[in-house]
């Protein structure tokens, strides 16, 4: 809400507490400021100016030339382009050397010829926004109206108070008692520990008619849960015209557009008191019954705003002999609008239920400065007065009279919340040790009744209805804390038991996952949950349902991911659209399958992608290009890590989505699929926009569960190793596994490794063979081993691969 | 000619031919010569024969003398020789030490990750534990366990994207304080904990929104937990994030689920407290939101607030990094712009 610091002095004695002083105060003790500013912040030179005489240009259609008393002993000359320009009006001269809005500097010049010694300027071209300026000076220069009291040569910043200082307060959804000058002056008193000043209106005689509302309307209320209070009053005989002044500068420095002396009563009582009003014509309500109704599903209905607006049946209305005139709390209707030709108004002051107001603020759109207070509730305390008061000031500036009476459809009263705390407690709480007197204080600063019982430690409080938010005990020590000052509270830590904090051993199988892959090259990458439909279930094998999000906001993220490689692919086209073609990421994160109804399984996996080269061409190096190998490389090296007990086992897979069908290999744990790797299908990477790509997926939940090897060690022989060279000729068919296989069957005892150090296919081979060379290392673990035992289990393999793969052994 | 006197003659010969072999093959053949079997020494020697037992010894110890001289100086020629060759070979191997090093490949952690690990750890060494929670959540721990019913206006700060009506994107990481709370067996300690992770909301992706960001969610459940122990917890947070030199101030405000409620405000890092843009000429920046859980909120997941009580936070991981380097689009950290990722590269 904007706090005009100048109302606020009214209220509390404000001298030696500077605004941001003021302001700082206020953030700490109460509401967030969002900023403290002056609609003069760096005007300069401008004042009222008279015009005495207003002629036509001589050489333009639309530009006059003016004669301006500016308050100095002769006149100047400015040309104004203003349609609504005239002799004798006072008007805001900028004169030479003066800064107007966005600190533009105007200085004499010549229009056509014509010599200008200033500006005349609009509202908006020193600083005021175009929703704020009364609409017939919008299109305009603005006029002071006679009773502003305005000389030639004043200060144009001081004339409408744009020397004000307007604090700016975002009030949160409890406090909305701080949506109202009251409020706020019972708030600041607290911080501040003043009393405030309140001037409580009452209708003299003068401004009092005879004559009774009660016998020009009815009301009825059928359901005080919706509406708990409506009330109305009627002022009679009213001519429409501006408000005073004062109003109208006022309204403006805080950002409401000044209407006419009816609406601004009722916008200053809001800002007042924080009671939305709203004003009828009279006529359009006579004889008839109000009443507060659901509308009509589907129904339609112009608002205020000339605009049709079709209803829900959970739109709450007011109307006049069941026919819609207002939406309750949010905006009034066309129909009953006060227009210059009112004679008579009748004005209603309500509470409505906040929830149905903020439906149907929310869903119309139409978060008015009267649904945002109806939503964070009412100050039941304060209606009657602000209704009074909204009647005695429309009385006043219309000449007209207050008719007699207050008509009530609905009445709930609301008494004090009595809320008990003991003094231990909040200090418990707290941290503190306040003494009983310092907490009595505190509520004494709020002006809450407070009874305190010595034997049970206990304040008894009487919470004012002002302040509604408080209910509890907790409402209660958040009152004493911020009083007492959020600064003023100790720094300590929390004591008691003692707890031990430790990674879980999934967490740190997380972390050291991420640690390894970083080691072999790879950034870790981060992507959105939500994707398009056929995104998330792209290289999925099994049959897993996808979740979507009811009400998506665009197709890109309208299924939850059942993969990370299509994100990681995103990530490549989009470094590869921007030349940075060598990419190495991974990503670690959830994929999520639909679970019926419930929440749908989310399973952690680990994904990684390469393209463009592993290893960038640089003066010393040539450029390596990435490879289905690399990517296995990097995936065996990273299951390395973990000491699996399981077998890891690789198996060609030719029919995954989106993937290459002779690049790519199945990751099996102990036979169980645990992911993929292998080249992204030649299509399927045209299709993402990208350059040769590997990746692989993996399925960190079954990795985390696995078995995992207690000692990751085995001793290391003290005697001499002996090695045996195999090259076979064998049939293109025959894959490193078999072969690794028929070496492994034949279980001799003093093999250690296995090592495949050539594999070549082409010339000199006959077609559809390859030859693959093989080194055999033996050793034993107790003995030197002797060559002729080497030489018998060597034989043995030979023996098995020319028998079982028809390996021919060079 | 006697024996002694050719000795002394290869000698003075011997010792000229080393001092002039310039390569090691040469100094090689000076030693063959002169030393070897059929050299002209053991040729000397091999002429004692005719010599008086008298003058064998003499002739024989200065013979020994002789060659062990021209050994020693052989040796001698040889370690000068093989050094000069030594820096010859050195020197030719001179490299143009500015060239660059071999591009070696390293991948690095996410910014928003190394924040994450950050406060993770600062908190593992304060006794609490990690725990994760879902990330598409039931209505029930999402809101309503945290005081926030169906028609709370505070939904509304929070627009979620909803799956069914009861299940939803998690809005926030606070449901896994209600599930962890609900599960905490509170005879067996304290509950401390902090629970890091991805959130969603319906929120159009610009400079500032994202639909989807993290958040970190801290809570500490005991018998005598104070907002003094809250305060105290967060101005180490902040200090260990931003370091000392920052100040810590608190505000009230609002949560359901927090009474008294508090936002934390540090020092600016950009004008370090004298008002610039970016903190709107405050000085001070917000980052993060806690307070003293509701009793509602224990109630509702089974704790006796009359004898259990405590604080939460919450702060997001990618507002920090946003502040913390002057990141201007959070879009940036869901991109992977390769280029931008590597700039993080600050270990320890
Ligand atoms: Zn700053």
């Amino acid at each position: 809400m904007k706090l005009s610091y100048e109302w606020l002095s009214k209220y509390l004695d404000l001298d030696g507490v500077e605004p941001k002083d003021l302001a700082e105060k206020i953030e700490r003790t109460a509401v967030e400021v969002d900023s403290v500013t002056r609609l003069d912040y760096k005007l300069k030179k401008i004042v009222v100016g008279h015009t005495l005489e207003v002629t036509d240009h001589p050489d333009s259609d639309h530009l006059h030339v003016c004669q301006v008393d500016v308050g100095e002993d002769e006149p100047i000359q400015i040309v104004c382009g203003a349609p609504n320009i005239a002799a004798d009006q006072d008007v805001i001269v900028a004169l030479h050397g003066s800064r107007i809005k966005d600190n533009v500097k105007i200085k004499r010049s010549k229009m056509r010829g014509v010599k200008s010694n200033g500006m005349i300027c609009a509202l908006q071209e020193i600083g005021y926004p175009d929703n704020v300026v009364p609409k017939e000076f919008v299109d305009g220069i603005y006029v002071f109206p006679a009773d502003s009291g305005v000389k030639p040569g004043d200060s144009v910043m001081e004339a409408l108070g744009m020397d004000d200082d307007i604090i700016d307060t975002s009030v949160t959804p409890n406090r909305g008692d701080m949506f109202s000058m009251n409020g706020n002056a019972h708030e600041i008193a607290a911080i501040l520990d003043q009393t405030a000043n309140f001037d409580v209106a009452e209708i003299e005689s003068s401004l009092q008619s005879e004559t009774k509302l009660l016998d020009q309307i009815k009301i009825e209320i059928n359901d005080e849960k919706d509406t708990p209070v409506y009330k109305m009053m009627g002022v009679e005989g009213v001519s429409i015209k501006e408000s005073p002044f004062w109003l109208q500068t006022l309204l403006m420095k805080v950002g409401i557009r000044p209407i006419n002396n009816v609406v601004d009563v009722t916008n200053y009582v809001m800002l007042k008191y924080g009671q939305p009003l709203h004003a009828y014509d009279l006529s359009s309500l006579k004889g008839k019954t109000i009443s507060v109704s659901d509308a009509k599903e589907g129904s339609e209905f112009e608002t205020l705003d000339g605009m049709k607006r079709e209803l829900r049946s959970s739109d709450l209305m007011i109307m006049a002999d069941n026919v819609p005139v207002g939406m309750a709390g949010i905006m009034g209707g066309l129909d009953s609008e006060v227009t210059n030709q009112t004679q008579n108004v009748v004005i209603e002051a309500a509470i409505f239920d906040p929830i149905k107001i903020r439906k149907a603020a929310r869903y119309h759109n139409l978060h008015s400065e009267a649904a945002m207070r109806f939503e964070r509730g009412i100050d039941y305390s304060a209606l009657n007065q602000a209704l009074k008061e909204a009647a005695i000031l429309i009385a006043q500036f219309s000449d007209g009279r207050v008719l007699d009476g207050v008509v009530e459809g609905s009445n709930v009263k609301k008494s004090p919340q009595v809320v008990t705390v003991t003094l231990p407690r909040i200090n418990k709480i707290l941290g503190t040790s306040l003494s009983k007197g310092e907490v009595l204080d505190i509520f004494r600063r709020l002006d809450f009744e407070t009874e305190f019982d010595d034997q049970e430690q206990t304040f008894t409080i009487s919470v004012p209805v002002r302040r509604w938010d408080i209910h509890i005990e907790a409402d209660i020590l958040e009152e004493v804390a911020r009083i007492f000052g959020y600064d003023n509270l100790p720094v300590t830590l929390p004591t008691g038991a003692p707890t031990v904090g430790q990674l879980t051993a999934k967490q740190k199988l997380i972390r050291a996952s991420r640690n390894v892959l970083e080691g072999l090259g790879l950034t870790q990458a981060m992507s959105y949950g939500l994707t398009t439909i056929a995104k998330s279930a792209r290289f999925v094998k099994d049959d897993h349902a996808q979740v979507k999000v009811n009400w998506p906001m665009t197709k890109d993220r309208e299924a939850l991911r059942m993969n990370l490689i299509s994100g990681l692919l995103d990530d490549v086209a989009y470094n590869q659209a921007r030349s940075v073609d060598n990419i190495a990421l991974y990503e670690q994160g959830r994929v999520f399958y639909a679970n019926g109804s419930g929440q749908p399984e989310e399973i952690e996996h680990i994904a990684g992608v390469i393209s463009g080269s592993i290893q960038a061409k640089s003066w010393n190096e040539p450029e390596k290009l990435v490879s289905f190998f690399d990517i296995k490389g990097i995936v065996e090296q990273y299951l390395k890590n973990l000491a699996l007990t399981g077998e890891i086992t690789y198996t060609a897979v030719q029919d995954l989505d989106g993937m290459h069908p002779g690049r790519t290999a199945e990751v099996k744990l102990d036979g169980q699929i645990i992911g993929f790797l292998g080249q992204i299908h030649p299509l399927t990477a045209k299709e993402f926009k990208i350059k040769e790509t590997y990746v692989f997926e993996l399925n960190l939940t079954e990795i985390v569960n696995a078995q995992k090897k207690l000692q990751h060690y085995s001793v290391i022989s003290k005697y001499p190793a002996i090695t045996r060279d195999v090259a076979m000729l064998i049939s293109k068919d025959v894959t490193n596994e078999q072969i690794l296989n028929v070496i492994r069957e034949t279980k001799q005892a003093n093999l250690v490794n296995v090592e495949l150090f050539d594999v070549y296919a082409g010339e000199h081979l006959e077609d559809g063979m390859k030859s693959m060379a093989y080194q055999l290392t033996y050793q034993d673990i107790n003995d030197t081993l002797q060559e002729d035992t080497v030489n018998q289990e060597f034989s043995k393999v030979i023996e098995q691969l020319k028998e079982q793969l028809d390996a021919t052994i060079r | 000619m006697g024996l002694q006197e050719k000795l002394k003659e290869l000698e003075e010969k011997g010792l000229n031919e080393i001092s002039l072999a310039k390569e090691l093959s040469k100094l090689n053949e000076v030693r063959v010569n002169f030393l070897g079997k059929k050299g002209p020494i053991t040729e000397v020697l091999r002429g004692m024969r005719d010599l008086s037992k008298e003058e064998r010894p003499k002739v024989g110890e200065f013979a020994n003398r002789v060659r062990d001289n021209l050994t020693a100086k052989i040796e001698k020629r040889r370690t000068e020789l093989e050094a000069e060759a030594l820096n010859k070979k050195l020197s030719e191997e001179a490299l143009d030490v500015t060239l660059p090093g071999t591009p070696m490949n390293q991948g690095q952690p996410h910014v928003i990750q190394q924040i994450i690990d950050n406060i993770e750890d600062l908190f593992l060494g304060m006794g609490y534990q990690v725990v994760e929670g879902p990330e598409v959540e039931l209505d029930r721990y999402n809101f309503e366990m945290l005081n926030l019913p169906k028609d709370h206006p505070a939904r509304d700060m929070q627009d979620t994207f909803y799956i069914t009506d009861e299940v939803l994107m998690r809005s926030q990481t606070s449901p896994v304080q209600a599930r962890t709370m609900e599960k905490h067996d509170f005879s067996k300690g304290p509950l401390k904990m902090i629970s890091p992770g991805v959130v969603y909301r319906r929120d159009t992706d610009d400079a500032t929104h994202s639909h989807q960001f993290h958040q970190i969610e801290g809570l500490v459940i005991d018998k005598n937990i104070t907002m003094g122990d809250l305060k105290g917890t967060l101005v180490t947070l902040a200090k260990e994030l931003f370091g000392d030199r920052f100040e810590v101030r608190l505000r009230p405000s609002y949560f359901p689920f927090t009474e008294p409620s508090v936002e934390a405000d540090v020092t600016c890092f950009n004008c370090m407290g004298k008002g610039c843009s970016v903190c709107k000429y405050t000085g001070w920046i917000e980052v993060l939101g806690a307070g003293m859980v509701h009793p509602n909120v224990l109630k509702m997941a089974g704790v006796d607030t009359e004898v259990y009580g405590g604080f939460a936070f919450g702060l997001g991981p990618d507002r920090f990094a946003m502040l913390r380097y002057g990141v201007d689009d959070i879009r940036n950290f869901y991109l992977n712009d390769v280029r931008f990722l590597s700039q993080f590269n600050k270990r320890g």
